[in-house]
């Protein structure tokens, strides 16, 4: 775990929103995310299982402008050692006061109707580890009343298709996990954004078929930091057109929807 | 062998990334890609060069190689835009490390506003460190600073046998000039170590002076050189013997005032249809730019983007030359040999096959810094056409006597049609090069001029 900062502790003070953890801190869509961040000048924790790739994103986000970049190497996948990146924050990067979790997985869909151990890894990627994860900073922040919780779920998760249902139903259900904790942590001040994205070209999505279409990674992240920096809506579809696309998809009826194949 | 290899690819492609985003800035030739890789994080790329077939590899960064230098048809690429992490700078040496898909672009926003620039920057900021020193590009400072290559201290190449070689002038260093304007042949540019240069701020204290003979631009080039750090000159190729253009010449200001970071400009949505560009619309083009330009005679200060890169406000221009796209020609000849340089000109003149965008260029003397590379002392001219079939490439065929005769080259990141014949003419001690290809990368450009299968 190793820090590096451009002009010490100098920078952390006043302005409400700046220090992140960012959870699945080498995704394509936390990349960029973190690239504004940094050209804004945050705090930036990164979390994610390769020590190599959180050093290249550690100097780069430096040279780009963070303040401060800490890294943590840790797989976020295995719970028994939330606990201990907990500890790593609590030691290293107390004053935080948004975590925004970006990490998951799409497998091919085919791959987890066949076997029930690929269909138990992705339910545990996507939801158990991230609504597991998220109990413990959920609990720090309602503690101290302040703050903000925001977590990459997908489209996919609004209505379960033929194609992607597996996928599909773990980040629905971290979509409903977030949207009770939101009510829960209501009282508390503390904020939580759902954020949905639509397809985005992203090292995850480079093997689905006309992933050229999807959306750039770039104006993603520019409405999900722009959202962090606001700490609203409480749920974000990026790019825009797609809360009118899912809004659609919800009202056809299940006897239409089943017969559909995407 | 490449039905092998294009059903080995084909297998690992799945369908996936669609290959027909990749084409050059031409666009002509349009090449098909068998797949195409797209690692975001350098540790994938050993396994995707040891994976592949023999030959059948070639990088891709932001496809601003005009021809076929940047495509490997029915093979495969590796897009380099995700590598584009920067990775350390040493203020004390001015000395970057980045990853070969970081851009120009990237290392001029985030280091001017600290008062460093690049040593050396082509006309537009829209290409990769990788794609820069492969093609071991020059800009207009080209003879005070050489070429880009010449500010790389030091690269991680990437090879598909003996990993990542450190290469500098003193270690690998026959590797390293290989490297330098090698085309991507030698391997792929997993890093580089850049020297930038200090500036005051952004801007250029420029100054504009119309010319109206090839003697007079001589003259402009050789008063100005050893005052100013910048020169170039715009060309109206429709002139014929009555000569005409611009010259630019301009150095760093010591004005350090900042100024909030350039705005990203229009794009052209789509391909124009071929009939707007015609003869006399081009005519009429080239007439309005040099008398709005002659009309700002005289020195002004005006920000680095518009002096460096007029044309990047425009994203996309390549659209402008229609759905078969367009060929660029730049050659150099050597200074001696003014006639032929005339001869060249009337020769486009009596085309009138000539566009918008003449460029000229004393380049100096420097030595070159890598194995292939392209500038040498002499003239060179740069101009597009666009590409109307035959009668274009028969124009180009023409060019290529005189250029051959007076002993001048031919730019391999501009071209996609030179013979092999060009070719070895241009770069005569080519099979020197050769034992320095990493087995696994190749490029249509090559297999085309070394007349490879």
């Amino acid at each position: 775990m190793t820090s590096a900062s451009n002009s010490p502790s100098s920078n952390s003070s006043s302005s409400p929103m700046r220090k992140i953890i960012v959870l699945g801190a080498t995704s394509g869509i936390a990349v960029e995310v973190q690239r504004q961040l940094a050209r804004r000048g945050y705090d930036l924790l990164l979390v994610a299982r390769s020590p190599e790739r959180l050093a290249a994103l550690q100097s780069d986000l430096l040279a780009r402008g963070a303040a401060q970049v800490l890294t943590c190497p840790a797989d976020l996948a295995r719970i028994e050692k939330h606990g201990s990146i907990f500890e790593f924050v609590r030691r290293s990067f107390a004053g935080y006061d948004t975590v925004l979790l970006a990490y998951g997985s799409m497998h091919n869909q085919k791959d987890s109707e066949s076997s029930v151990e690929i269909l138990l890894d992705e339910l545990n990627i996507n939801f158990v580890s991230a609504s597991a994860l998220l109990t413990v900073f959920a609990a720090d922040l309602e503690e101290r009343r302040t703050g903000c919780i925001a977590a990459i779920t997908s489209v996919a998760g609004d209505r379960g298709r033929r194609s992607n249902y597996v996928y599909g139903s773990a980040k629905g259900a971290l979509s409903l996990f977030l949207q009770g904790l939101r009510s829960r942590l209501h009282p508390a001040g503390v904020k939580v954004i759902t954020i949905k994205p639509g397809p985005v070209q992203t090292a995850m999505t480079d093997h689905v078929p006309n992933a050229s279409r999807f959306a750039d990674p770039e104006l993603v992240a520019r409405d999900i930091v722009h959202a962090l920096e606001r700490r609203s809506p409480d749920v974000l579809y990026t790019p825009k057109i797609w809360r009118f696309i899912m809004s659609a998809v919800e009202h056809i009826p299940e006897t239409v929807f089943k017969r559909l194949s995407f | 062998m490449p039905s092998q290899i294009a059903a080995t690819l084909r297998t690992k492609a799945a369908s996936a990334v669609p290959t027909d985003k990749y084409l050059s800035w031409g666009r002509y030739p349009k090449a098909a890609h068998e797949h195409v890789y797209r690692p975001a994080w350098s540790d994938q790329v050993p396994g995707i060069m040891q994976a592949a077939p023999s030959g059948s590899l070639l990088a891709y960064g932001l496809g601003r190689s005009y021809g076929d230098s940047c495509l490997n048809a029915d093979r495969a690429l590796v897009d380099c835009r995700r590598l584009n992490r920067i990775l350390g700078f040493d203020e004390s040496a001015g000395m970057l490390r980045c990853e070969g898909g970081v851009t120009l672009t990237d290392i001029v926003d985030v280091y001017l506003p600290q008062g460093w620039f690049l040593p050396v920057t082509p006309g537009t900021q829209f290409v990769t460190v990788g794609g820069a020193i492969a093609n071991d590009v020059h800009g207009k400072n080209h003879h005070r600073a050489g070429t880009f290559g010449a500010h790389v201290q030091q690269l991680g190449l990437q090879r598909s046998n003996d990993g990542l070689v450190f290469c500098n002038r003193e270690r690998n260093d026959d590797m390293f000039r290989a490297t330098i304007g090698g085309l991507g042949l030698t391997g792929l540019i997993a890093w580089a170590d850049i020297r930038l240069r200090r500036v005051a701020g952004p801007w250029i204290d420029a100054e504009l002076i119309p010319f109206r003979s090839l003697a007079e631009f001589i003259g402009l080039s050789r008063e100005s050189d050893g005052r100013f750090e910048y020169t170039v000159a715009w060309l109206d190729c429709f002139a014929g013997k009555n000569l005409r253009g611009i010259f630019f010449r301009g150095n760093h200001s010591a004005e350090t005032r900042q100024t909030s970071p350039p705005k990203r400009g229009p794009k052209l949505p789509f391909t124009l249809p071929e009939w707007m560009l015609n003869r006399y619309s081009v005519k009429a083009f080239n007439e309005l730019y040099y008398r709005v330009h002659a009309a700002k005679h005289g020195p002004s200060r005006i920000r680095y983007d518009s002096f460096f890169y007029p044309l990047d406000s425009v994203r996309q221009w390549n659209l402008l030359y229609g759905k078969r796209g367009f060929l660029q020609y730049q050659c150099v000849i050597p200074e001696t040999n003014v006639a032929a340089f005339e001869e060249l000109l009337e020769r486009i003149a009596r085309s009138g096959m000539g566009s918008f965008l003449g460029v000229l260029k004393q380049f100096g003397s420097a030595p070159a810094a890598g194995m292939l590379s392209f500038p040498r002392p002499g003239l060179t001219l740069a101009l597009d056409f666009a590409m109307r079939g035959e009668r274009t490439l028969e124009l180009m065929r023409s060019l290529d006597e005189v250029v051959q005769q007076s002993g001048g080259a031919l730019y391999p990141a501009k071209d996609a049609r030179m013979s092999p014949a060009m070719f070895e003419a241009s770069f005569p001690r080519w099979r020197s090069f050769v034992p320095y290809i990493d087995p696994k990368m190749s490029s249509s450009f090559w297999r085309r001029v070394t007349e490879a299968q």
